[in-house]
């Protein structure tokens, strides 16, 4: 919301210093985003004539303006405006101007040609919003002077506010002045309500028939005439172009001056042109259109209200946009000006479905005053009368109500209650003072009746009020007070185990990435994932419509996209939500870790996952019989815990790197941290050592490749017994002396008491145990 | 005699001191003082002397030879093992910089990092740490948060919504917008009196650019107590600011609107240089709220705030462009 200055001062005395009322605004909640000075002469922009225009073949959206400021000398500038033609008179900024954006104008050459400045439009010049077009001036405008003097302009100052939507009178002038007038405790200057008719002018009606009330909860109209339709007067134009509209004729300006002074959008109709001198207001049926003032041809619902004249001809969209036909002409001399209250909830709706936010569909749909049309319809014959004298406001005005014009309603505020929430200790009277210059008027002590004012639809229950009271007394002046935690400031469990496992990884030499969780279609498939995945409904590109149902998906991204960018052996890990879909009131989102190391095999994954189990204190079985979905089919391994799957480890299989894009093996670990994280840790408790030399003996067995090394490893510890203090593989050999389809697995045993040497024939003993033990499974010792 | 086992002494120690080698030291060792070394000989041709007196003076002559030699060998194996190590230290010397091993360190997500210095200051203050799902129903997302269907300010969150449960229902699964969900759910689960943050991820349905991602993070903060008050919250923020950005740093609040809290506040910090930047939005908890999370407000009060994550690692870092964050670029995250 633009807020001018002279306007505002207008309204309440503020005063001039602009620093302190916008640092008012802001402590008020009108956040000030900017400070603009508006209309503000640019230094080096000057008047100059169109001579003539020329299109150059090779460049299609710019042409060649040659202009003349003054001194007779033939400019050239490459302009991409067309709405000049020669005699018009253009602001010129010459090279070397400084514009308001920061933009410093220099012989760009276009197709090689210079171009000697620039010529503006009105927003380049910081004019207002209107970048339609080229400002065109009077024609008998000097040349080759500074423009804003050629212009007579005068800066105003303008306050660009961020608005919020439990102040919705704030999106008026008079609404701004009220809580700004408030809190420097000056009054605004209560405006004239009375609608004064024209003495002795005949009565004229614009019927109205209200059919849908509860959406439309009031329509007034009233008849104008002696209107005629001109140019409105500089200072309307110059304000109205400083709060950012543009200027169209006395008519129209008077209807935005007014909405944006008193918050009440409205709307003019030339009476001879609407049917049956009246008006419907009734919802659109399924399917009905009509062509809004923007040309945009309009397919409504039976949820939509419509303004239709009393043939039952739609003739705007009720609160939201008129229709194309619905203009006042140049011709008009009488209007029927309809001011009116729609519900705000069907409008926002209305808005949100037709994508149409106009300027008087986000006034309704926070709420404006249900009671401000006298005070709106007085102002607008007031300002209209300035263009013309002749005006005469017709007795007869119309004002159609339905049971469903909101009420203001009385709230009980109590004063503890106000003080217990902001931590103040105000009394009742100050309280009611703070916000009587809002319009609030309050009685009481321990609980204040307070009457909300019309203007103020958002306060509806106590808690507003307080707010109301807080605003104004100022959040700063609360104080700062620390409340004493009850609480032990901690990591939970889970919590400091997610940081542990991550440190882990971190120490392992991985990266953590963050992928994005949406993927394209296919994306799983891609990744020989099976199963359904969730869908986004309303994703805004295709790439990013699916949730992933596991992290492997953007991992595999991320080393395709470090490969590609020569970062070969990229070692990424991912701690993040995955979601499948679920069958409870919610899908089965849970938490994963997934790693991924480029370039490396499947016994790197495995010694990330000791390395991790380790840590963490982890226990699953390795489960090579059932190798996941999507990874090598003979070099990966399903993790499980009891008979839940909590995990996977191994290769990705071949077909799905080539799917990607990846040339280096993939070596995967991916947990289900909700699993693994909820699980209650296992404290290690503490195991003497000895004092007494241990004895290593090597062993190697040749052992048959359906054995699995874990197998013969338990085989050793179960024969070797307490012990063994040590157990290591140390080689594994295939080759020449080892038959084929078996391989020697060499282990280093570490044996030691803890309180005795081993003696010799001890450690024969146990030698001969392990072999036997070992021999088991097939395996012998290797000669 | 003595004159001879002095003179052998003296010709001994000249020869030990020309050793060059431990070799050397060990052979004259077993040369000089072993069973055919001229000592032995002198300590047998003590028996051939002819007094008491001459025997005795001659016998401790040669001990003190054989001691000086002995000693003299020690001196001078241990010269040579001196030197020797000297030789070895020298031959060692390698040049430190000639790094040919890439650094192995992993390195924690820029957004992990701020996450957990902002969760350690929060711990720091006495908050415990709550997470929640990031699929919610539309009670949880909205409702509950005194946003009921219709409500104008669900425009302000551009919702991604998902298929989830009966057909033809579309619209109660969500993607929360904000982290708010689970302030209710601590409300439901956690008897007051409740100080705790909740940090997590979040999604907006809007066009990605240099300052705005479709999805991010925040941090929200939850106190309820009885008796808490706006200047409560506003020292909140105050202590926040000190402990995370300095003792340097100032913070205030500016009314705003969110339809959560009431009254609601946007809260700045000023750098030590006075300059403001906005953080992030806060407010008295509604009593809806507190409501929907099963609380008397007539009983319980309470505040919550809640601001960006990756904006923290954005500024801390000097990051221009937020999508860098999420690039997964080696190059990028081997920075942090």
């Amino acid at each position: 919301m633009k807020i001018v200055h002279s306007w505002l001062n207008e309204l309440a005395p503020v005063g001039d210093d602009v620093e302190k009322i916008a640092a008012t605004m802001t402590d008020l909640g009108l956040a000030v985003e900017d400070i603009l000075h508006v209309g503000a002469t640019v230094d080096g922009v000057i008047t100059a004539r169109v001579v003539r225009t020329e299109r150059h073949p090779d460049a299609a959206k710019v042409h060649r303006v040659y202009v003349d400021a003054g001194d007779g000398r033939e400019r050239h500038v490459w302009c991409g405006a067309f709405n000049m033609q020669a005699g018009d008179i253009v602001p010129l900024a010459t090279p070397g101007t400084a514009m308001p954006d920061g933009r410093v104008i220099e012989p760009k050459p276009i197709l090689g040609i210079q171009s000697d400045g620039m010529l503006c439009s009105a927003r380049e010049l910081g004019l207002g919003d209107d970048h339609a077009g080229i400002v065109i001036l009077p024609g008998d405008t000097p040349l080759g002077v500074p423009y804003g003097e050629a212009l007579g302009l005068a800066t105003e100052t303008v306050y660009d506010l961020d608005v919020t939507r439990n102040l919705p009178d704030c999106f008026g002038y008079l609404g701004v002045a009220r809580q700004v007038a408030a809190r420097l405790g000056v009054s605004v200057i209560q405006p004239d309500s009375r609608v004064v008719t024209t003495p002795g002018a005949p009565t004229r009606q614009a019927t109205v028939e209200l059919i849908d009330g509860d959406r439309c909860a009031r329509f007034t109209s009233t008849v104008i005439s002696g209107v005629r339709v001109t140019s409105s007067p500089d200072w309307i134009v110059r304000r109205l172009t400083a709060a950012g509209m543009r200027s169209i004729n006395n008519v129209v300006d008077v209807s935005n001056y007014v909405m944006l002074e008193l918050n009440q959008p409205n709307h003019a109709y030339d009476l001879d042109t609407l049917g049956g001198e009246g008006f419907r207001v009734r919802l659109a049926s399924d399917g009905e259109t009509m062509v809004t003032l923007d040309g945009v041809e309009r397919r409504l619902t039976v949820d939509d209200l419509l303004i239709c004249d009393a043939n039952d001809v739609p003739i705007g969209i009720g609160g939201i946009m008129g229709g194309l036909d619905s203009e006042i002409s140049d011709a008009t001399t009488t209007i029927a000006l309809e001011i009116a209250w729609f519900e705000p909830i069907g409008i926002a709706r209305s808005a949100t479905r037709l994508g149409l936010r106009s300027e008087a569909s986000f006034r309704f749909d926070r709420g404006v005053d249900p009671q401000g049309m006298p005070l709106a319809i007085a102002k607008f014959a007031e300002l209209l009368r300035l263009t013309c004298p002749e005006l005469v406001v017709h007795d007869g005005m119309v004002d159609a109500r339905s049971e469903h014009l909101p009420i203001a309603p009385l709230i009980d505020v109590r004063v503890h209650r106000v003080n217990a929430l902001l931590g103040t200790s105000l009394t009742g009277a100050q309280m009611i003072k703070l916000i009587a210059g809002l319009g609030f008027a309050a009685a009481g002590e321990q609980t204040l009746s307070v009457s909300v004012p019309s203007w103020r639809p958002d306060c509806t229950a106590e808690v507003d009020i307080i707010e109301e009271v807080a605003r104004q007394y100022g959040y700063g002046n609360v104080g700062k007070t620390v409340p004493k935690s009850a609480m032990h400031g901690r990591l939970s469990p889970v919590q400091a185990r997610r940081r542990r496992i991550r440190e882990v990884l971190l120490g392992l030499g991985l990266s953590e990435a963050m992928p994005n969780p949406f993927l394209a279609d296919g994306d799983l498939v891609r990744a020989g994932i099976q199963g359904p995945a969730i869908r986004i409904i309303n994703s805004l590109v295709a790439e990013e419509s699916v949730l992933r149902t596991t992290l492997r998906p953007g991992l595999l991204k991320a080393i395709a996209f470090n490969e590609s960018h020569r970062r070969a052996n990229a070692g990424l890990f991912e701690i993040g939500h995955a979601y499948p879909p679920g069958d409870g009131e919610l899908p089965g989102e849970y938490e994963e870790l997934a790693v991924a190391l480029a370039g490396r095999d499947a016994m790197a994954a495995m010694d990330v996952w000791r390395e991790v189990a380790a840590a963490m204190g982890f226990g699953a079985r390795v489960d090579q019989s059932k190798p996941p979905s999507g990874l090598h089919p003979t070099r990966s391994a399903t993790l499980s815990l009891g008979r839940d799957t909590i995990g996977a480890v191994g290769e990705v299989h071949p077909d799905v790197l080539d799917a990607y894009g990846v040339d280096e093996r993939v070596a995967v670990l991916e947990l289900n941290l909700s699993v693994l994280l909820a699980i209650d840790e296992k404290v290690a408790v503490w195991k003497p050592t000895s004092r007494f030399p241990s004895s290593d003996l090597d062993l190697a067995f040749v052992t048959p490749d359906s054995v699995i090394a874990e197998k013969v490893e338990k085989a050793i510890k179960q024969a070797a017994g307490a012990l063994l203090v040590e157990l290591a593989l140390f080689d594994v050999y295939r080759g020449a002396g080892v038959a084929d389809g078996s391989r020697s697995l060499a282990y280093r045993l570490r044996l030691q008491a803890l309180d005795r040497t081993l003696g010799d024939v001890e450690l024969t003993d146990l030698r001969n145990k392990v072999i036997t033990g070992v021999a088991k499974l097939g395996a012998t010792l290797r000669g | 005699m003595i004159e001879h086992i002095e003179g052998a002494a003296d010709a001994a120690l000249v020869r030990v001191a020309a050793a060059a080698t431990a070799d050397e030291v060990r052979a004259l060792e077993a040369e000089l003082l072993g069973k055919r070394g001229p000592f032995a000989g002198f300590k047998s041709g003590l028996a051939g002397l002819a007094t008491v007196d001459e025997k005795r003076s001659a016998g401790q002559a040669v001990n003190d030879a054989t001691a000086a030699v002995a000693e003299g060998l020690d001196l001078r194996r241990r010269e040579l093992a001196k030197a020797e190590r000297a030789t070895q230290l020298a031959a060692e010397r390698i040049d430190l910089t000639e790094v040919m091993t890439r650094p192995r360190r992993g390195h924690a997500h820029v957004v992990t990092q701020a996450w957990e210095r902002l969760e350690d200051v929060f711990i720091g203050l006495g908050f415990q740490i709550a997470e929640g799902q990031h699929v919610e129903t539309d009670w949880y997302n909205f409702e509950a948060l005194n946003m009921p269907r219709d409500h104008p300010a669900r425009s302000m969150h551009d919702t991604f919504y998902v298929q989830h449960g009966e057909e033809g229902e579309p619209g109660s699964t969500v993607l929360r917008t904000h982290t708010s969900p689970v302030q209710i759910r601590v409300m439901q689960t956690v008897p007051p009196p409740i100080y705790m943050v909740m940090p997590g991820r979040v999604f907006r349905n809007e066009t990605t650019d240099a300052t705005h991602l479709a999805v991010f993070h925040q941090l929200e903060g939850l106190v309820i107590d009885r008796g808490i008050t706006l200047a409560d919250l506003a020292g909140t923020i105050e202590s926040f600011t000190k402990a995370f950005f300095g003792a340097d740093f100032g913070s205030r609040l500016r009314p705003s609107y969110f339809p959560f809290t009431e009254p609601s506040a946007e809260f700045d910090i000023q750098t030590p240089s006075g300059q403001w930047l906005e953080l992030g939005g806060c407010g008295m908890v509604h009593p809806n709220v507190l409501r929907a999370g099963g609380l008397d407000p007539e009983e319980w009060s309470g505040f919550a705030f809640g601001f960006g994550i990756d904006r923290m690692a954005k500024e801390r870092h000097a990051i221009a462009d937020v999508r860098e964050m999420y690039s997964n670029d080696l190059r990028f995250l081997e920075q942090f």
